[in-house]
């Protein structure tokens, strides 16, 4: 088992180097020019250009700019960023809670309404209430978020009123920060309390929505097919001869053991929920990491983008490697 | 539904019980600033969250204008060199009163001295904070032109410039000329955290800023002690709304008051909306088409003429502009004085154009090359249609037309060694003054400069822009400029293309908000009705 999990995190190594490649290299091959952005029309000084390019450290070669950053990423400094001129790493973790709090509102919508909607379809197969679920479900899989995201919009915010359109608290309420999730520094602050925490919650729901609708969808099919699955067992058809209650066999014998490779899935969707971020904080002006890189790849600041995919790529990585140890904790057989 | 319904209407019962007292404005902004000092800042999100509602400065834009208002200096006088200024302080402009500053003076000479020594001098104690680049301060080339800034008593202060130039007062009106307060510098320095001055601001503007919450939102609070009244809101807001779709449906469900920059694709359903209104202004900018009149055949006069009654500019207006553009007639936009508003625009018509050309000697047209924009400006939004559209133009008199770019770097580079025939290229004002379009695009000493891209140095015009430079009387200037348009007009170095609109959206609630040319938003006058 040791051998196993160490083997693991090994493997780690050359996939967080290959990452820190490509994220170096990337941003260098979109044309575009950082100081030039920071200068616009005014880099017609030559003088100022280059005083620029050498404090910013472009001047040297990218072997040599990659690996400044690299031996520096090791020892924990990701740079700092061309545009706010602040540590990468704080401006990374001011913006963290914010995806996270989205993130997990959106996977806790997918997993209560996925999880049973794949098991109603599979219970009915081939029923009306199969084909709509996995219609609906095909539907959302394949719809573009930031056209999904605005229709929300229009249709909650605009047409009913019930959602607002965008930002994370209403402007009333100023919330001193302690944890970085406004719903619970909602809760704590003095200037807020129950209508605070409402406010920030009443934002969250069209964002949550939006993210959450392509994991929805994956949840949703994967229990399904892995519920028939489990439902076509032998143990099924004995518990079912015992003359078990169906419903106790569907949730305590099939779903249990369905849920190994629904498991699996919610942490590959982890990647999914940060590139959703990136689109669904961009609609809903929300304060993450997310719409902080593209801000940053607009402004063709390197260090933050560098940095910044890193990070995400480092935790979307340690992430599944957390998953595949678990898996190796649940599944003996895998550990050879 | 109705489960729905009655959530949402307790939430807004909840919510407007918590509500504050007083008027909040909502500004819904485009971009997070990237510091509170206008000093060390060139983007307009940034003077938007920090030159126009924390800071004065000794003269002002008058609001909505380009024309220079007293501010922090009731007056002043120029010394008959042109070299000497000599300003008067207002007597009893406080500063505000902020969370983590409690003021114990008046704004005075000290203040002046402070703001402009740290952007000056490098052994300020401030200098080095912040990045320690003026960029502007620089660029607008106020630091070589500063001898010395002299505190003479506690309310007058002495400028020494190196050379007579008139446009520097209105470099002074120009945000990153803000007034700081050296007493909260001071106090930041015995306590070791000098960066604070630039992310919590102190100023003896309208607003007083109150909170940053990142890349959501800047709040402020009226300052009861403004000088000229305090504002008629209690609380601004800018809700930052990167997405102007997103903005256009905030604004309609009343989350925002003001939006910057609609979508060019909503205006029209705006001005529909019996809630919303929209201001429109030419901004403060030009697009244009320069040939190089160094090259053959841009030298020839009558060639230059010819290619600017061929090209159909209305057409776009229509196509690249949507329509948000009007046409240039001058190098100058009309929002800033001294527009020549008498000249008569080259008409679009092929017949003269094929007349001139073969008045010229080119009857059956020539091979030419345009350099289109590689990038996308609100003065010109794409230039490689435009370059299409332009080569389609040039094709019906016979002038066959290859486009070439570069990326952006490359094509400035480029441009300036004149290695270009005809090029596209644009200019966004800095300071409202007419010097700052006329003598850096089209000066003689622009050609050194690299800015001049026409390469055009025409004897007369450069001796009434040199002249008009260097007198303070706004009259005598205004005619000078006229007089050097009118010698632009008639020897088209370029062909002005557009000037690009600015548009707002607002609640027809809004009150009192002006646009202004210089492409800010300013909310000390502004109120909800």
């Amino acid at each position: 088992m040791l051998k196993a999990v160490l083997k693991k995190i090994l493997n780690l190594i050359p996939t967080l180097l290959g990452v820190s490649v490509l994220a170096f290299l990337l941003i260098r091959l979109v044309p575009g020019d950082p100081i030039m952005l920071l200068l616009g029309e005014r880099g017609a000084d030559p003088q100022m250009y280059a005083e620029m390019k050498r404090t910013m450290g472009l001047d040297r070669s990218l072997l040599h700019q990659y690996f400044t950053f690299l031996s520096n990423v090791l020892r924990g400094d990701f740079g700092y960023s061309i545009v706010s001129k602040r540590p990468v790493l704080t401006e990374f973790l001011d913006r963290f809670p914010a995806t996270l709090e989205l993130g997990i509102m959106a996977m806790t919508f997918a997993i209560t309404l996925g999880i049973p909607f794949g098991i109603i379809a599979a219970v009915k197969r081939n029923t009306i209430f199969d084909y709509s679920l996995m219609g609906a479900g095909l539907v959302g899989y394949s719809m573009p978020i930031f056209w999904w995201g605005l229709m929300l919009i229009i249709v909650f915010s605009v047409k009913l009123g019930w959602t607002p359109v965008s930002g994370r608290i209403d402007v009333l309420y100023e919330i001193e920060r302690h944890t970085g999730l406004l719903l619970i520094d909602s809760w704590m602050s003095p200037d807020g309390g129950f209508a605070a925490f409402k406010s920030a919650l009443s934002h969250l729901i069209l964002p949550a929505l939006a993210m959450g609708t392509i994991p929805l969808a994956v949840v949703a099919r994967m229990t399904r097919s892995s519920m028939l699955e489990v439902l076509g067992e032998d143990y099924i058809r004995t518990a079912r001869a015992k003359g078990l209650p169906y419903v106790r066999v569907v949730i305590v014998h099939a779903l249990r053991n369905a849920m190994v490779p629904i498991i699996t899935i919610l942490g590959l969707l982890f990647g999914s929920i940060i590139t959703g971020a990136i689109l669904t904080e961009m609609i809903f002006s929300w304060p993450g990491i997310g719409k902080w890189i593209v801000f940053s790849i607009n402004a063709r600041d390197y260090p933050v983008i560098q940095g910044g995919v890193v990070m995400i790529a480092s935790l979307v990585i340690l992430t599944n490697t957390i998953v595949d140890v678990l898996y190796l904790w649940a599944n003996p057989r895998m550990r050879q | 539904m109705k489960l729905g319904q009655l959530l949402f209407s307790l939430i807004l019962l909840i919510v407007s019980s918590g509500a504050h007292a007083g008027t909040t404005f909502v500004y819904c902004s485009e971009g997070s600033p990237t510091s509170f000092n206008p000093q060390i800042t060139t983007d307009g999100t940034s003077n938007n969250a920090s030159g126009h509602p924390i800071y004065n400065r000794l003269v002002e834009f008058k609001y909505g204008t380009t024309e220079i208002v007293p501010a922090l200096a009731e007056s002043w006088t120029v010394s008959p060199d042109g070299k000497t200024y000599t300003f008067k302080l207002r007597h009893g402009v406080k500063f505000g009163t902020t969370k983590y500053f409690t003021p114990t003076r008046e704004f005075n000479a000290d203040d002046v001295l402070f703001s402009v020594e740290r952007q000056k001098d490098p052994s300020n104690a401030y200098h080095s904070v912040g990045g320690g680049n003026y960029e502007y301060f620089k660029a607008m080339e106020v630091d070589s032109l500063i001898n010395t800034v002299k505190k003479i008593d506690s309310y007058t202060v002495e400028f020494k410039l190196n050379k007579p130039e008139s446009p520097f007062i209105a470099n002074l009106a120009m945000s990153f000329m803000s007034i700081l307060s050296k007493e909260y510098a001071d106090k930041l320095l015995k306590e070791n955290k000098k960066e604070d001055i630039d992310n919590f601001p102190v100023g003896t503007g309208p607003f007083i800023f109150r909170s940053y919450e990142k890349d959501t939102m800047v709040r402020f609070e009226a300052n009861p002690t403004y000088w000229q009244g305090a504002p008629k809101i209690d609380k601004l807001v800018f809700a930052i709304t990167p997405d102007a779709n997103v903005r256009y449906q905030k604004l309609k469900t009343g989350e925002c008051h003001l939006i910057i920059e609609p979508a060019p694709a909503d205006i029209n359903s705006m001005r529909k909306d019996s809630n919303l209104k929209v201001m429109e202004s030419a901004g403060l900018n030009v697009g244009y088409l320069a040939f190089n009149v160094k090259k053959k055949p841009y030298d020839n006069l009558d060639v230059r003429r010819a290619i600017y009654h061929a090209l159909n500019r209305a057409s776009y207006i229509n196509a690249i502009y949507m329509g948000n553009a009007m046409i240039a007639k001058n190098p100058l936009p009309p929002t800033i004085w001294g527009y020549n508003d008498k000249a008569v625009d080259y008409d679009f018509n092929i017949e003269k154009a094929k007349a001139l050309l073969a008045k010229a000697g080119f009857p059956n047209g020539f091979d030419a090359e345009i350099w289109t924009l590689p990038v996308t400006r609100p003065y010109n939004p794409n230039g490689k249609k435009m370059g299409e559209m332009m080569q389609a133009d040039l094709a019906k008199v016979g002038i066959k037309v290859k486009l070439i770019t570069y990326d952006w770097p490359t094509y400035l580079a480029k441009s300036r060694n004149g290695e270009h025939q005809m090029i596209q290229l644009g200019w966004t004002g800095d300071n409202g003054d007419p010097d700052n379009f006329l003598n850096v695009l089209l000066g003689c000493s622009g050609m050194t400069a690299g800015s001049n891209v026409a390469q055009w140095c025409q004897k007369d015009f450069n001796q009434k822009i040199v002249k008009a430079k260097t007198i303070s009387d706004q009259a005598a200037r205004t005619k000078l400029y006229i007089q050097a348009q009118e010698i632009f007009h008639d020897r088209t170095p370029w062909v002005p293309v557009a000037h690009a609109m600015i548009y707002r959206a607002m609640s027809n609630k809004v009150q009192g908000y002006k646009i202004d040319p210089l492409g800010g938003d300013i909310f000390r006058e502004v109120y909800l009705q």
